[in-house]
């Protein structure tokens, strides 16, 4: 009858997933039975049912359809696979060289993109709340905030163009007196290319939140630091970061938790057979053996790994910036 | 003295600041300027690596050869319907939904926003929605790339935050008028909501315009692709094993191809650009507060 209600009386030591997300468990209105819920809301509940048909068909479903990741599936056959055969590909791909490969790659290109793309936005933004005149600042805005914008394919084309033989990198290289690079085609490469790529795309976006946190500092912060005598530098150190830390934190376990998904179409597009020694990640890896090659069940076996980890890393984010911080997504 | 030296300090700090962030702007800019100068050249100057920010050789040439490609304009097309249609439909669903969710005495409300947000956390993965839409027999249709993008939980959030910011006064009233919900949501609540709603038709129908992974996974013919996944198969076909050999007169054509299909395709986005910056930012703290 009340399942819900119980929900909510155990905001903190509930399960994660439900305790997640209600801002407003305050205000409680007063107790109603499901009958009582349904006749006064029904109108309101119909307008759920398209929106919760599309979770359960297009968002739940597939979840479920990880079981294939145990059993034997045929393609043509039944979504969820034709007969049990236990750990029989999670062993297969524990046991295949090309794996930990691919594994390693996801872990070297993620560690960089966190490494260089998460604390950029906050320098930029910084840099970019000292700007005085407000034309300027809108503008700066402006342009770094396109890139965001573009399809992940026009990026790729974009960087391999900058990168091609007659493009503008090489341009430099060769009025410096080298002998140009075929950028793309060396794997040595691929990780400079992908993490500065990265970083062209989303720097000026990430700066968006930051700005918006550092005007919600109060001025009298300032002012009381610079009566005691804190330099700008000291400043910023005692009053700047110390006011965006939550935002930063939030994002940080945002981008923890997207640390094994690391841009899927992003490699796609801008690998080739000569640069997968450093290129190929988890997802490239289990899209070519699922959908290219058919080996469903392997594929479903890895991505559910892939998919697992993840979770488990953004909730471990999120208990040690609780423990730590105190500032916490749920 | 301390005065002095800290305004040094300070005009100093100015300066560099200014040289970085003219720095960031030029390192942002420069590739869609080399872009529209490649476009714009003659393809030998191209392949003698001589085209910089500036067109040389200049030609429309390039532009006249896609122009007169018709797989172009289908699927420029394509790219045009899936994304009318795919925003229409996303809009629907968001807007229902996001409208229940900001009910906050809705009983089963908390279960219904876990329901949403779990699946920014978890999804079923590649293969398995592979196998979902094809056996719902969707491929090589327009509905493998409007369903199962129906809804983005990121402006489902934004949407709800906007309407749980709204006073309830006026619903208030309209009920006791004896307004249903739907005529409340439609005549009261939506006219006062455009500002959020051109948000997220924006949002959503830039995502759509740039998407191009659905399309190349589920279809498989030439003239239901859109125009991102020719663009795909352009970039593809230049930097595959085969044209590391290949006659550097067939890559420059593809390079000068290339460049205006790109221009052709990121066109779109910068007429609405203007518009996105007045709304896009509100609706990413929107989002971020409540989300």
């Amino acid at each position: 009858m009340s399942t819900t209600r119980t929900i909510d009386a155990s905001p903190d030591t509930g399960d994660p997933r439900r305790a997640r997300s209600d801002p407003a468990r305050k205000q409680r209105p007063p107790r109603r039975t499901w009958r009582q819920a349904l006749r006064r809301d029904w109108q309101l509940y119909s307008l759920a049912i398209l929106p919760l048909l599309f979770f359960v068909i297009f968002r739940y479903l597939p979840m479920l359809g990880n079981v294939i990741a145990f059993r034997k599936f045929q393609p043509g056959g039944s979504v969820f696979g034709e007969e049990w055969v236990g750990l029989r590909y999670i062993k297969m791909f524990l046991n295949d060289p090309s794996f930990w490969q691919v594994f390693t790659n996801t872990v070297v290109i993620g560690g960089l993109t966190l490494l260089f793309c998460f604390p950029t936005p906050i320098v930029l933004a910084l840099l970019i709340n000292e700007l005085r005149g407000r034309k300027v600042k809108r503008f700066v805005q402006s342009v770094s905030y396109l890139p965001h914008f573009l399809s992940m394919v026009v990026v790729a084309g974009l960087v391999m163009e900058m990168l091609s033989v007659d493009g503008p990198v090489n341009q430099l290289l060769r009025a410096a007196g080298n002998e140009p690079i075929a950028f793309m085609q060396e794997a040595g490469w691929f990780r400079t290319i992908y993490v500065s790529s990265e970083m062209w795309q989303t720097v000026g976006w990430g700066t968006i939140i930051y700005l918006a946190a550092l005007t919600t500092i109060d001025d009298q912060l300032y002012e009381a630091a610079r009566i005691d005598g804190a330099s700008r530098w000291r400043q910023v150190w005692h009053v700047t970061l110390p006011g965006i830390r939550p935002t930063a934190v939030t994002l940080l376990i945002l981008n923890i938790g997207t640390f094994m998904a690391v841009g899927f179409e992003k490699v796609l597009l801008l690998y080739n057979p000569l640069t997968y020694p450093t290129a190929d990640v988890i997802s490239t890896y289990l899209y070519r053996m699922g959908i290219v090659s058919n080996s469903f069940s392997y594929a479903a076996a890895i991505g559910l790994f892939e998919a697992v980890i993840g979770l488990a890393l953004v909730m471990s984010a999120n208990l040690i910036s609780r423990r730590t911080v105190g500032t916490s997504l749920w | 003295m301390v005065t002095v030296d800290r305004t040094r300090g300070q005009r100093v700090f100015r300066a560099v600041n200014a040289v970085i962030l003219t720095g960031v702007v030029v390192v942002t800019l420069y590739p869609f300027i080399n872009i529209v100068a490649r476009s714009l050249s003659d393809e030998f100057a191209i392949r003698a690596g001589k085209v910089n920010l500036v067109p040389v050789g200049f030609t429309f040439r390039t532009y006249e050869f896609v122009a007169s490609d018709p797989t172009f304009w289908i699927n420029y097309r394509n790219t045009v319907v899936y994304t009318v249609v795919a925003t229409a439909i996303a809009m629907v669903m968001t807007t229902c939904y996001a409208y229940v969710l900001s009910k906050k005495h809705l009983k089963g409300r908390t279960f219904l926003i876990g329901i949403a947000v779990f699946t920014m956390f978890f999804s079923g993965g590649l293969v398995p929605n592979y196998i979902l839409i094809s056996s719902l027999g969707l491929k090589d249709s327009i509905w493998a790339i409007v369903l199962p993008n129906a809804v983005s939980v990121f402006n489902l959030l934004v949407m709800k935050a906007f309407f749980e910011g709204m006073p309830a006064e006026l619903e208030e009233a309209a009920a006791i008028d004896g307004m249903s919900t739907y005529g409340i949501l439609l005549r009261i609540v939506l006219p006062l909501s455009k500002a959020v709603l051109a948000t997220m038709v924006l949002f959503y129908a830039v995502s759509f315009w740039n998407s191009w992974f659905a399309a190349f996974l589920y279809m498989s013919q030439n003239d239901l692709f859109p125009v991102t996944v020719y663009l795909r198969n352009l970039i593809a076909g230049a930097t595959t094993g085969t044209s590391v050999g290949a006659d550097a007169t067939d890559m420059t054509v593809a390079t000068n191809i290339k460049s205006v299909t790109m221009v052709l395709t990121v066109i779109p986005i910068l007429v609405v650009y203007p518009f996105l910056q007045r709304y896009f930012v509100k609706g990413v703290m929107l989002g971020a507060v409540k989300g």
